[in-house]
C-alpha cells in the first residue's frame, strides 16, 4: 500500500521533519512494513510539489537513524529493525517525550489517574492491533 | 567554472539620488533553488536586471555563469532563462506564434516540456495572448522560458497575480525544472509558503541592503523564539544581543532572537524565570520578526552561513 503523506506550509515544523514524522508514524502503525519500497525522491517531490532536496534530506536523515535503508541501484526501503540507538539513547528520547506529555497534561488540568487512563487507551489502540498483526484503525 | 551561478561584488545602483541596491555581495550556489526575498521596492528586480546585464550598475560588478554581466556573449545568454516581472507577452501571438518566435532564438528547444507547462496551466492554444487570463499568460511565459532548457532560470516574482490553482501549476513547473539537477533556479517571491516548498537557499534584501544570505534551514534555525514564565511581572530586560522582538503578556515574556549563543542563554537565565521554553516558530513569523516589528536596530543582526555579519551597513 502506498504511504499517504501530506505536508503543511506555514507550520513551525519544517517540511523535511513533517515527512519524517509521518513515515515513522506509518511504521509504528504497521501501515509501512519492513522491506517495503519508498517512493523515489523525485516521485515524492513531484507528488508533494516540493524541492527534491527536501525529500532527499528526509531520506538521508531516516537512513542515518536506521528507519530506512538504501539499496544500491534499487531505491530506498523500510529497514527491518531499528538498532541504531543505544538503550540509553532510547531511554533519553522516551523521557523527553514523556516529559512533554506529562507537562502538557498537567497544564490542561488532568489528574494523574486521567493521564494514566489516557495512556492506557492509546496503548490499546496502537500496540494491540500491531501485535495481532493488523493495521490499527 | 566556479561553484556559483551568480556572484556580485559591491553591486550598487542609484536611480538619480535614490539608492536602490547598495553594496550587494550575493552568491548563488550552482544547482540551488534560490529564493530572493524582500519587501516591495527593496531592490530585487533591479538586482536581477543588473545581473542579467540589462542595466548597468552605478558601481560594483557581477558575474553570471562565469561571465561578466555587462559583457555577455550570446551563447551564454542562450543558457539563461529569464521570466520578467508581470508575465509580459506579445498580445497578438497565439501559442504557435510564441513557440516559433521564441524557439528561433535558442539552440535547444524541448517541446515536451513546453507542452507540459502549458498543460499545467490549461492554456488554450487558440487564444491570442492579449485575451488570455493572468494564469494562462503566466503559463505561456513560463513555457517559453523553460523550453530552451536553460542552465540558469531567473524568475522575477513569477507568482504575482496568480490564483491558488495557477500558483500550484507554477510550483509544479518549477519542480519539473529541477529534473535537470545542475540547473540553478533563482526566484523572487513574497509568498513564504512557496519559498518553503521550493527554496533551499535564500537571500533577504531590505531597503536596498542584503540582510541575510544562507540556506533556508540556517535561516529557520537562526531565528528562535523563547517563552519565559515568571512568578510576577517580568523584570527589565538585560541587554540581549540579537533581540528582534519582545512581547510581554501577563507574567510571560515572549522573545524572538537571532544567532542565539551561550551568552544569550546565560542572560536569559539571569532574569530568574520559572521556566524557559523554546517555542517553535513558522518561517513566516521568523521572516516578519526579522524584517518588521523590531524593537532595536536589527541592522547589525544579519544571518549568513558562517553566522558572521555580512555586507556593509553605512
Amino acid at each position: 500500500m502506498p504511504i499517504e503523506i501530506s505536508i503543511t506550509t506555514g507550520s513551525p515544523q519544517p517540511i523535511y521533519r513533517q515527512i519524517a514524522d509521518q513515515v515513522c508514524r506509518a511504521i509504528a502503525r504497521g501501515q509501512l512494513v519492513a522491506g517495503e519500497q519508498m517512493p523515489s525522491v523525485r516521485a515524492l517531490a513531484e507528488l508533494l510539489v516540493i524541492n527534491p532536496n527536501t525529500v532527499a534530506r528526509t531520506y538521508a536523515d531516516l537512513i542515518r537513524e536506521g528507519v530506512l535503508e538504501a539499496q544500491k541501484g534499487k531505491g530506498v526501503f523500510v529497514a527491518s529493525r531499528r538498532t541504531v540507538y543505544t538503550k540509553a539513547e532510547r531511554l533519553r528520547r522516551l523521557d523527553a517525550t514523556l516529559e512533554a506529555l506529562v507537562s502538557e497534561g498537567i497544564h490542561l488540568g488532568f489528574s494523574a489517574e486521567e493521564l494514566r487512563e489516557a495512556l492506557e487507551r492509546k496503548l490499546r489502540q496502537w500496540v494491540e492491533p500491531i501485535e495481532k498483526g493488523a493495521t490499527p484503525r | 567554472m566556479n561553484d556559483y551561478a551568480i556572484q556580485t561584488r559591491h553591486l550598487t545602483r542609484y536611480f538619480g539620488r535614490k539608492r536602490v541596491v547598495y553594496d550587494l555581495n550575493l552568491s548563488v550556489p550552482r544547482g540551488s533553488v534560490f529564493g530572493f526575498l524582500g519587501r516591495n521596492g527593496s531592490g530585487k528586480t533591479t538586482t536581477l536586471r543588473m545581473v542579467l546585464g540589462l542595466i548597468a550598475p552605478s558601481w560594483g560588478s557581477s558575474t553570471i555563469l562565469d561571465h561578466d554581466s555587462q559583457n555577455l556573449p550570446s551563447d551564454v545568454r542562450a543558457r539563461i532563462g529569464y521570466l520578467a516581472e508581470g508575465h509580459p507577452v506579445h498580445g497578438w501571438m497565439r501559442v504557435q506564434d510564441a513557440r516559433a518566435y521564441q524557439s528561433s532564438f535558442f539552440p535547444k528547444w524541448n517541446n515536451r516540456l513546453f507542452n507540459s507547462v502549458l498543460d499545467f496551466f490549461r492554456v488554450d492554444p487558440k487564444t491570442r495572448a492579449r485575451n488570455m487570463s493572468r494564469g494562462e499568460r503566466a503559463g505561456l511565459c513560463l513555457a517559453m522560458t523553460l523550453a530552451p532548457e536553460p542552465d540558469l532560470l531567473i524568475l522575477d516574482d513569477p507568482a504575482i497575480g496568480l490564483d491558488p490553482v495557477a500558483r500550484r501549476s507554477l510550483l509544479e513547473s518549477m519542480v519539473l525544472a529541477t529534473r535537470k539537477t545542475d540547473r540553478t533556479i533563482i526566484f523572487s517571491s513574497h509568498l513564504l509558503a512557496d519559498i518553503e516548498r521550493m527554496a533551499d537557499h535564500i537571500a533577504v534584501l531590505d531597503y536596498s541592503i542584503l540582510r541575510a544570505q544562507c540556506s533556508l534551514e540556517t535561516f529557520r534555525s537562526c531565528v528562535q523564539q523563547f517563552v519565559l514564565r515568571f512568578d510576577e511581572k517580568p523584570p527589565q530586560l538585560p541587554p540581549l544581543r540579537g533581540l528582534i522582538q519582545c512581547i510581554v503578556r501577563g507574567n510571560q515574556l515572549r522573545l524572538t532572537l537571532v544567532n542565539v549563543t551561550q551568552e544569550t542563554r546565560s542572560a536569559l537565565e539571569s532574569m530568574r524565570p520559572i521556566s524557559i521554553d523554546a517555542a517553535p516558530i513558522s518561517l513566516e513569523d521568523a521572516f516578519v520578526s526579522y524584517l518588521g516589528g523590531s524593537i532595536e536596530s536589527t541592522a547589525s543582526q544579519e544571518i549568513s552561513e558562517s553566522f558572521e555579519p555580512i555586507g556593509g551597513v553605512k
